[in-house]
């Protein structure tokens, strides 16, 4: 393992995020910030929505955030880079087995869910409070709970950027991103969906959900969500899965 | 003395269209990594190769598009998996020691693939970077090579809005960044003004001077002939000659080639043709033509045209070609390399 020339390619992927970091910010965090405005500022305010709500969005908010972030940062510059112009192309060729290339997009994308998922808190608080009622009793569970949804997201980049197409990643987005975050369980907890028994059993393929419920169960304790161990080993498992699944689709892509 | 470059047995055969970083292949449209069923012809891109191309070689790969050049140089640079047969960069077998191999090799590949979110100064401090040079030789060389290639006056500005020649440039630079003991250059000329291209023959002699291995791939004739000690001529996959440029001229039987066309075609008058005086070889060609080798040109002219008229078939074209590598390759083909 080339540990020099690993940095050297995450020095390089830091260099172009800062370089758009602007754009990287407002399209992190324009949407979910919204969100919470309207509904846990607006719809609460106004009395539509109650006041406890605000404390059940938030962890679905930075879900979102973070799978949104992790997704994109992995996947779009995978499509454009792999299309005509093989962009990547010096960067397959770097002195280093080809999978660390892969491996070091998902560590690039695993840094930005991150930053984004530690951004969400304070900036929703700023929006939501007074009301937002946050109970961190386990900062160890917050910690591993946020790294598995972070890598998910990454390694969730990696399978799809190296599978779509650049003229379909509209259709990625609306048929793939838009589904995962409706039935994620990022607006409301998994238990409002017991009055549809089958429709709760069929988000569970979603990886979002585990997300959402993950943090719900970190950060909010309060509310009821999915029972911890599930949801580990359902996050561990779809993260190794997704690695695997990324992997190869970019050995494919990679190689002819 | 080790090869630096040796392949044997090496064949390639792509299940469908090869992709675009195989060869230039703007007549197949890519589609977004499905396979369709109708897509699983199977293309032999190459049978059978075998190269052994000394350390310190201008090596040149000489043929058509679509000879299986740049598909040869994919697998020799890790880019392409073959389907039988080994390459090696000196002790390293491709494939299998894919990091220690990449060490040894700088590719400029057929079309510009600069990474278009950095300026033209970062693609080769992070290219050398990659290759674990110090910070200090990264811009020392940087800006040796900027300044080379006659870039430093757009060094630091988004590659993205580069002309084609500069781009090709850029690559270039970028390929010789890490020093790299064997650089593979993949029709290197293809879009260069006539001025750029005796500035990338210089480097290349001048790098090769260094004692550096190269191995270029090209259709050009003239570049072939200017720049390369050895030559290995490709089709279809195989080799069909190699040699220095000038032992493989000297193989072309006579050397000179009379392109004829006549109005029609006539057995008795290319009975005739070979029996002149100098003749080795008369191949019919299409139309009612023939090809001609013989060991002098323009002094058969006469005799053919008397030839001709004495058998009432009318000459109605010549062309005379003096002992090339373009008539190596239709001599050993039947098309002509710009076919």
């Amino acid at each position: 393992m080339n540990w020099k020339a690993f940095l050297a390619l995450l020095a390089r992927d830091a260099h172009v995020a800062r370089r758009n970091l602007a754009p990287l910010i407002l399209q992190t965090f324009l949407q979910p910030l919204l969100f919470v405005f309207i509904f846990g500022r607006v719809m609460v305010g106004s009395g539509y929505m109650p006041a406890t709500y605000k404390s059940l969005l938030l962890p679905g908010i930075m879900a979102i955030s973070m799978v949104f972030t992790g997704v994109w940062a992995v996947a779009m510059p995978l499509i454009s880079e792999f299309q005509f112009t093989r962009e990547i192309e010096d960067r397959l060729l770097a002195p280093i087995d080809l999978p660390w290339v892969a491996i070091e997009k998902v560590v690039a994308g695993l840094i930005q869910a991150l930053v984004a998922g530690l951004m969400v808190i304070p900036l929703a608080w700023l929006i939501l409070r007074p009301g937002l009622e946050l109970h961190i009793n386990n900062p160890l569970l917050l910690v591993v709970i946020t790294l598995l949804v972070a890598g998910f997201s990454a390694c969730g980049g990696l399978a799809l950027g190296c599978s779509v197409s650049q003229q379909h990643i509209g259709l990625m987005f609306s048929m793939v991103m838009t589904p995962m975050i409706f039935f994620g369980c990022t607006y409301y907890p998994w238990s409002a969906l017991s009055k549809f028994p089958i429709l709760a059993k069929i988000v569970l393929i979603n990886p979002l959900v585990y997300a959402s419920e993950g943090l719900r169960a970190a950060l909010v304790p309060q509310f009821p969500h999915l029972w911890l161990p599930m949801i580990l080993v359902a996050l561990t498992a779809f993260d190794i899965l997704l690695l695997v699944l990324g992997l190869r689709q970019f050995r494919a892509k990679a190689v002819s | 003395m080790d090869s630096a470059i040796r392949t044997r047995e090496l064949r390639k055969i792509y299940n469908s269209a090869p992709p675009a970083a195989a060869g230039r292949t703007g007549l197949f449209s890519q589609s977004g990594g499905k396979k369709t069923k109708d897509q699983k012809q199977q293309i032999i891109a190459l049978d059978g190769i075998d190269l052994d191309v000394a350390p310190g070689q201008i090596f040149g790969l000489l043929g058509p598009n679509g000879a299986g050049k740049s598909t040869t140089v994919g697998i020799l640079t890790t880019r392409v998996r073959p389907t039988s047969g080994t390459a090696w960069i000196g002790p390293h077998d491709v494939w299998r020691e894919q990091t220690a191999a990449k060490l040894q090799i700088g590719v400029v590949a057929q079309r510009p693939n600069l990474d278009f979110s950095l300026t033209a100064r970062e693609i080769l401090l992070f290219h050398g970077a990659y290759f674990g040079l110090s910070s200090h030789e990264r811009m020392q060389r940087a800006n040796l090579l900027l300044d080379r290639f006659k870039l430093t006056d757009r060094a630091d500005q988004l590659v993205r809005g580069f002309s084609g020649g500069m781009m090709q440039r850029m690559s270039i630079a970028r390929a010789m960044m890490h020093d790299p003991q064997v650089l593979f250059l993949d029709e290197p000329s293809v879009g260069l003004d006539p001025q750029t291209r005796l500035l990338l023959w210089e480097i290349i002699r001048e790098y090769n001077q260094k004692g550096r291995t190269i191995l270029l791939t090209t259709h050009n004739m003239e570049e072939a002939d200017a720049l390369c000690e050895e030559l290995a001529i490709i089709d279809h996959g195989r080799i069909i000659a190699s040699g220095t440029p000038g032992t493989l001229k000297a193989s072309i039987p006579g050397g000179y080639l009379l392109r004829l066309r006549f109005g029609h075609h006539s057995q008795p008058l290319h009975d005739r043709l070979a029996t002149l005086s100098g003749v080795t070889e008369v191949r019919p060609a299409g139309n009612g033509g023939a090809d001609l080798y013989a060991s002098r040109g323009g002094s058969l002219i006469a005799e053919i045209a008397n030839a001709a008229a004495a058998l009432g078939v009318e000459l109605s074209d010549v062309h005379i070609s003096e002992p090339s590598l373009e008539n190596l390759f239709l001599h050993h083909t039947g098309r002509s390399l710009r076919e």
